[in-house]
C-alpha cells in the first residue's frame, strides 16, 4: 500500500531549540532517506518555510489569492514523502524513526493514498 | 446449560463463536468490514430466532452458516469486495496454533484507532455484542455509536491496518493497548452492571477475553496478570450489590458470598504471571486483589503488604488514583498513619478535584478521624460528581449515617 507521510513542525517550539542540536538532527534526515530508500515510492519534497506560502482560496467572486498557509494552525507542513509498504504497521514503524521527532512539536501524519478508484464507483 | 437461561447460553455461544467467525471470514474474503458486518447480522438473527424457537442443537454451526450466507450475499451485492481483495494486505494465515481471534483483537485495539472506537469495535467484532447492546452498556446514543464503529472499520480497511499479531519487537507495546481495552471493558461492566438490566455481562466478557489473550500469549506476564486481576475482582461480584441494588464496599462485603472457585482460579493465574518473573501494573494489582481475597475480614487484612504492593505499582503507574488507593491502605495501619494518609490525599486535590472517588475517599478518612462536618462536605461533593445510581445511593447512606454511632 502507498502512504503519504506529511512532516509537520511547530515553528514557535522549534525556535527554542539550540541551533547546533537542530543542525545535528537535520543532518540525520539525509541518512534517514538513504536507509529507507527501498520503501520510498517517491522521496517527495522538502518545502521552504511557511512564511513563503501563498494560498488561493474560493471566494464569492471567484478565487482569491492570499499570503500565508491554508489554515491558522500552529503546525506547518515542512515536506512530504510517499511510502510503499505492506501495511499501516510498516508505515508507522518507519515514521517513528523520523529523526526530527526528537524535537518538540514535530509530528508525522500518515495518510493512505487512494490507489483504486473503483471503490468510488 | 439451563433452559431457564436462554440469554446466558446465547451470550456464551456468541462470545465463543463470533470472533472466530469474523477472523475466518476476513481471511476468506480479504475484507474485514464485510466479514464483521456479516457476523454482526448473523448475531442479530440468532438473538431474534433463538429467543423465539430456542437455540439450535449446534449453535456454532448455525451461526457460521448464517454469517457465510450474509457474507456471500454482500459479495454478490457489491463489486467493491473484489477490488478490495486485490489491494488489501494479505491476511496473515493462522500458524503455530495461535488463537485465530488474536490478530483480529490486535487490529481492533490498534493505536491508529480512536480509544473509544477500539472498545466498541472489540465488543462487536471479537466478543459478539450487537450495537444496541453496546449503546445500552455505555449509555450512549446508538446512531452515534454505529457511526463510530463504521468509521473505525473503514479505517482498518482503507488505511491498511493488518489483522495480524505484531512482531516480537512491537508486541509488548501493542499488547499494552489490547490489555487496556480489556481492562476498560471490565471496569465499565463492573461499575454499571446490576445484573437485571443487562442482557450481556461486560465484566464476565472481559474476564473471558483476558483468558483468551493470556492462553494465546503464554509468555506474556502482563496478559496473565490481567486475567488474574479480572478473575479475582469478578469473584467478588456477588457481594458488591445489596438486595436494593446499592453498592457494597469491600470493607462491608459478605465474604461468604465471594466465589471460592473463581478466587482459586484467580490465584492460579497470578502464579502463572509471577512465574515469568516480569512484574507489571496488572500483576501488581492482581497481587493486591489476592491479598484482599485471602483476608478473613477487612480488619484482618495484611495492609502492610498492600501498602508495599502499591509502592511497587507506582513504578509502573504513577497516576494519582494509585496514590489515592495507597493512602487508603496506609490509613488502615493506625491513627498516626491515617493522619499521614489524609495529608497525602489532600495533596492530590489539584489533580483529582473532579473525581468523585477522591472526595468519597477523603470523606471516609475524615470520618475515621472524627471530623464529621468536613466528612459530610466531602461526601456531598462526591455525590455531586457521581453519575452512577448505585454509587449515589452509597454516598447518600454515608451522609445520613452518624459516623460516631456505628464506628465507621
Amino acid at each position: 500500500m502507498k502512504y503519504v507521510l506529511m512532516f509537520t513542525a511547530r515553528p514557535d517550539l522549534l525556535a527554542s531549540v539550540d541551533p547546533a542540536r537542530a543542525e545535528e538532527v537535520y543532518g540525520r534526515v539525509y541518512q534517514w532517506f538513504g536507509e529507507n530508500a527501498a520503501h520510498l515510492a517517491d522521496s517527495g519534497a522538502e518545502l521552504h518555510p511557511v512564511t513563503t506560502a501563498t494560498t488561493v482560496k474560493s471566494g464569492d467572486a471567484g478565487p482569491v489569492v492570499v499570503d500565508g498557509p491554508f489554515n491558522e494552525a500552529k503546525e506547518v507542513i515542512g515536506g512530504f514523502s510517499i511510502l510503499e509498504v505492506a501495511d499501516m504497521d510498516a508505515a508507522i514503524a518507519i515514521a517513528k524513526t523520523w529523526p526530527q521527532l526528537e524535537l518538540p512539536g514535530v509530528a508525522v501524519e500518515i495518510r493512505p493514498m487512494v490507489e483504486d478508484y473503483s471503490q468510488f464507483e | 446449560v439451563s433452559a431457564a437461561d436462554p440469554d446466558g447460553l446465547l451470550a456464551r455461544t456468541l462470545r465463543e463463536e463470533s470472533g472466530l467467525l469474523v477472523a475466518r471470514l476476513s481471511r476468506r474474503f480479504g475484507d474485514f468490514d464485510l466479514a464483521e458486518e456479516a457476523v454482526q447480522t448473523a448475531v442479530v438473527e440468532a438473538l431474534t430466532t433463538w429467543r423465539r424457537t430456542g437455540p439450535p442443537d449446534r449453535p456454532g454451526a448455525w451461526l457460521q452458516v448464517a454469517a457465510e450466507r450474509n457474507a456471500l450475499d454482500a459479495v454478490r451485492r457489491s463489486s467493491r469486495q473484489q477490488a478490495l481483495a486485490a489491494r488489501a494486505p494479505a491476511p496473515a494465515e493462522p500458524s503455530d496454533g495461535t488463537d485465530e481471534r488474536l490478530p483480529l483483537l490486535f487490529a481492533c485495539c490498534h493505536p491508529a484507532l480512536a480509544p473509544e472506537a477500539r472498545l466498541a469495535l472489540t465488543l462487536r467484532a471479537v466478543v459478539g455484542l450487537t450495537t444496541p447492546q453496546i449503546a445500552r452498556a455505555f449509555l450512549v446514543n446508538e446512531t452515534a455509536l454505529a457511526q463510530r464503529i463504521v468509521r473505525a472499520k473503514r479505517k482498518i480497511v482503507t488505511a491498511g491496518i493488518s489483522l495480524s499479531v505484531p512482531p516480537p519487537e512491537q508486541l509488548t507495546e501493542r499488547l499494552g493497548d489490547v490489555l487496556a481495552v480489556v481492562y476498560v471493558m471490565f471496569n465499565e461492566g463492573f461499575v454499571s452492571s446490576t445484573g437485571a438490566t443487562q442482557d450481556r455481562d461486560l465484566a464476565a466478557d472481559a474476564v473471558w477475553l483476558a483468558g483468551v489473550v493470556a492462553t494465546s500469549l503464554p509468555t506474556e506476564a502482563e496478559a496473565w496478570g490481567l486475567a488474574a486481576l479480572l478473575t479475582l475482582q469478578h469473584a467478588r461480584a456477588g457481594a458488591r450489590f445489596d438486595a436494593e441494588g446499592g453498592l457494597v464496599l469491600l470493607r462491608d462485603q459478605d465474604r461468604t458470598a465471594w466465589d471460592p472457585t473463581a478466587l482459586a482460579a484467580g490465584e492460579d493465574l497470578l502464579e502463572r504471571a509471577a512465574a515469568l518473573r516480569s512484574p507489571g501494573r496488572y500483576q501488581l494489582q492482581a497481587a493486591i486483589a489476592a491479598c484482599h481475597a485471602s483476608a478473613p475480614s477487612w480488619a484482618e487484612t495484611d495492609w502492610l503488604q498492600i501498602v508495599t504492593l502499591y509502592e511497587l505499582l507506582r513504578a509502573y503507574d504513577a497516576s494519582p488514583v494509585v496514590r489515592l488507593n495507597r493512602a487508603v491502605a496506609l490509613s488502615q495501619l493506625g491513627p498516626r498513619q491515617a493522619e499521614v494518609a489524609l495529608a497525602e490525599v489532600d495533596d492530590l486535590a489539584g489533580e483529582l478535584a473532579s473525581y468523585h472517588l477522591f472526595h468519597a475517599t477523603r470523606g471516609q478518612l475524615l470520618a475515621g478521624l472524627g471530623r464529621a462536618d468536613e466528612a459530610d462536605a466531602a461526601h456531598r461533593r462526591a455525590l455531586e460528581l457521581t453519575t452512577n445510581d448505585a454509587e449515589r445511593r452509597l454516598l447518600l447512606t454515608r451522609l445520613h449515617r452518624h459516623p460516631l454511632q456505628d464506628g465507621s
